[in-house]
């Protein structure tokens, strides 16, 4: 009887746990929500695309970092996903298992890595380096595009997305590795019995099996950059200005927060913070469900 | 040999270049930066700066003792909050009752793991901070415990099933309850691969800046008390990287270099032991 009552109360404590992980994120949610509330409530809209931000006279706009957020992310995933694909296609095709056994676990270290100590480091070695040497034959080379016009002062979104993509590289790696490796071996000893060179068995047999994976990914990597704080706090610059030039300073939406939230002086300004955290959030919640349900349905396939 | 072989000998060789040029890129900023931290940070290092204070700019001899006690302090209190829930929730989603169920706890400790950690120091702020009207080490430890807790449970679920399902069966068959198979037989055949867990998720928690900031806030005192402001590395770290002081950019190399070395000693430590509870 009283192993009986005694499984029983073990069985709810585990449900009880199970259940706090759930209402952990419904709780995030929920607060952060309530807290956001006040600076949507007289219109979403104005607070998203206004492009003023001056908590002096209670002008919250958030464009300027919701689109520097968005361009850092989108110079992040440009450098991070071929190098994400190309590591991942060496672990899994290329390299014997011994080799990529040794090499992994360098590749997770970079993930290890605190955000404050690649901050620390953009400060004093990254940045100086894009403004003495990158900068100058970007814009030597490229300078005529609008993108890498002006002059690189070291901070700013290129610097920025460039941690960033360090940072993202791998998360997206250890996802598209699994991806791979998920697909059936079959698959590929069928392309090789006809014939095909490592290339072509990637190509033709490997990829196309695990497309939506390799996406979930991506998507995965573009919800990292997007979140990302202490990093790109420290070398995006920190002002309120939308520029075409990626060596111009800006700023992002998880910067805002981690500069000003704890000097916050009016309820208002408060909110406005808030709600530049419920932006990220939503954004990184639907990119981040959507990811999984993508990789999952790789991996179901395979089994 | 035609002219097609030839090609597509050609393409597969830049194939297999593109693939390893790719790797050293990637490894390039590890090796960098790792490289950075020694050089810059060991100059600064000494007893006097795992003990002391840290003293005004100029004046020798400060140190970070307070951060680095505030830091443990934070992480302990961390753990004490997540542990239990994580690792009993990853139970749940190894023991594959109400697999609906089990799938949305999975996805949620999934999803939570992808929240951005400024959003959970919004929330520790919200519910901890606000109410006690002062920032808090407490509030620090709930926001960094949010962070461990997918790692807890994932990594909890991957070892518990890792455990053959005979050694189950067989204390089952032998008339034990639920609870003492999972206590006496299941865990213990899973307790280094527990252990894994809660050292990664100690590592992670321990470098996590962004959430701290207007939760335990930092401080320049020695902080025992949980319910006031405490002092934390990752902070000493950020504040002093972007002060004007050569000073403190000596310092905060150090203290990076400590924080690097305490995190990857983490990592390389879980995944000793999980290569060896694996054999």
């Amino acid at each position: 009887m009283t192993g009986r009552r005694a499984d029983d109360a073990y069985r709810a404590t585990l449900i009880v746990a199970a259940a706090a992980v759930v209402l952990t994120l419904a709780g995030i949610a929920l607060v952060v929500g309530r807290m956001a509330w006040p600076a949507l409530l007289d219109g979403p809209w104005s607070f998203l695309v206004g492009r003023t931000w001056n908590p002096v006279t209670n002008t919250f706009g958030a464009l300027p970092a919701l689109y520097g957020t968005l361009l850092t992310s989108a110079v992040a995933l440009a450098i991070a996903v071929p190098l994400s694909f190309g590591v991942a296609l060496f672990l899994t095709e290329v390299a014997p298992r011994r080799l990529a056994d040794a090499i992994a676990p360098l590749i997770d270290l970079l993930a290890a890595i605190p955000s404050v100590i690649y901050g620390l480091w953009g400060i004093f070695v990254l940045a100086p380096l894009m403004r003495e040497h990158v900068g100058p034959v970007l814009k030597a080379t490229l300078g005529w595009l609008p993108l890498f016009a002006g002059e690189p002062i070291g901070v700013g979104y290129l610097t920025a997305g460039v941690i960033l993509a360090i940072m993202i590289t791998p998360v997206i790696t250890s996802v598209a590795r699994e991806v791979l490796e998920a697909v059936p071996r079959t698959q590929r000893e069928a392309a090789i019995g006809l014939g095909a060179t490592p290339w072509e068995v990637v190509r033709g047999a490997v990829f196309p099996a695990a497309r939506s994976g390799l996406v979930g990914a991506v998507v995965l990597g573009l919800g990292r950059a997007l979140g990302e704080t202490m990093a790109v706090t420290m070398v995006i610059g920190n002002r309120f200005d939308i520029s075409a030039s990626l060596f111009a300073p800006g700023y992002t939406l998880a910067a805002v927060i981690a500069n000003e939230f704890s000097e916050a002086f009016s309820p208002e300004y408060l909110a406005a913070l808030a709600g530049l955290g419920m932006v990220l959030l939503g954004t990184t919640l639907l990119l981040n469900a959507g990811a999984r349900l993508l990789v999952a349905r790789v991996r179901a396939g395979a089994a | 040999m035609t002219a097609g072989l030839r090609r597509r000998r050609w393409t597969n060789r830049l194939f297999l270049a593109a693939c390893t040029a790719t790797v050293a890129i990637v490894l390039l900023p590890l090796g960098a930066v790792l490289f950075t931290l020694v050089r810059e940070g060991v100059s600064a290092l000494g007893p006097a700066f795992f003990l002391n204070l840290p003293r005004p700019v100029g004046e020798p001899g400060g140190g970070v003792g307070h951060a680095l006690v505030g830091t443990l302090i934070l992480v302990a209190g961390a753990l004490v909050m997540a542990a239990p829930v994580g690792i009993l929730a990853g139970v749940f989603l190894a023991s594959d009752r109400a697999p609906r169920a089990a799938a949305v706890v999975r996805l949620s400790a999934d999803v939570l793991s992808g929240v951005p950690s400024i959003v959970v120091g919004i929330f520790a702020y919200a519910v901890l901070v606000v109410p006690l009207r002062q920032f808090s080490g407490l509030a620090g430890s709930l926001a960094l415990a949010v962070l461990m807790l997918p790692t807890l449970t994932r990594t909890t679920e991957e070892v518990v099933r890792m455990v053959p399902w005979t050694l189950t069966e067989a204390a089952v068959a032998l008339g034990a309850p639920r609870w003492r198979t999972m206590l006496r037989v299941v865990l213990p055949a899973a307790g280094r691969g527990v252990a894994a867990g809660v050292i990664v998720a100690v590592a992670r928690g321990a470098g996590e800046t962004a959430p701290l900031m207007f939760t335990a806030f930092g401080s320049q005192f020695w902080t025992l008390d949980p319910t006031g402001p405490m002092a934390a590395l990752p902070l000493v770290i950020f504040n002093y990287a972007i002060s004007p002081y050569d000073d403190w950019h000596a310092q905060a190399w150090a203290a990076a270099l400590v924080l690097t070395a305490l995190v990857l000693a983490g990592n390389l430590v879980s995944r000793a032991v999980i290569r060896r509870s694996a054999q």
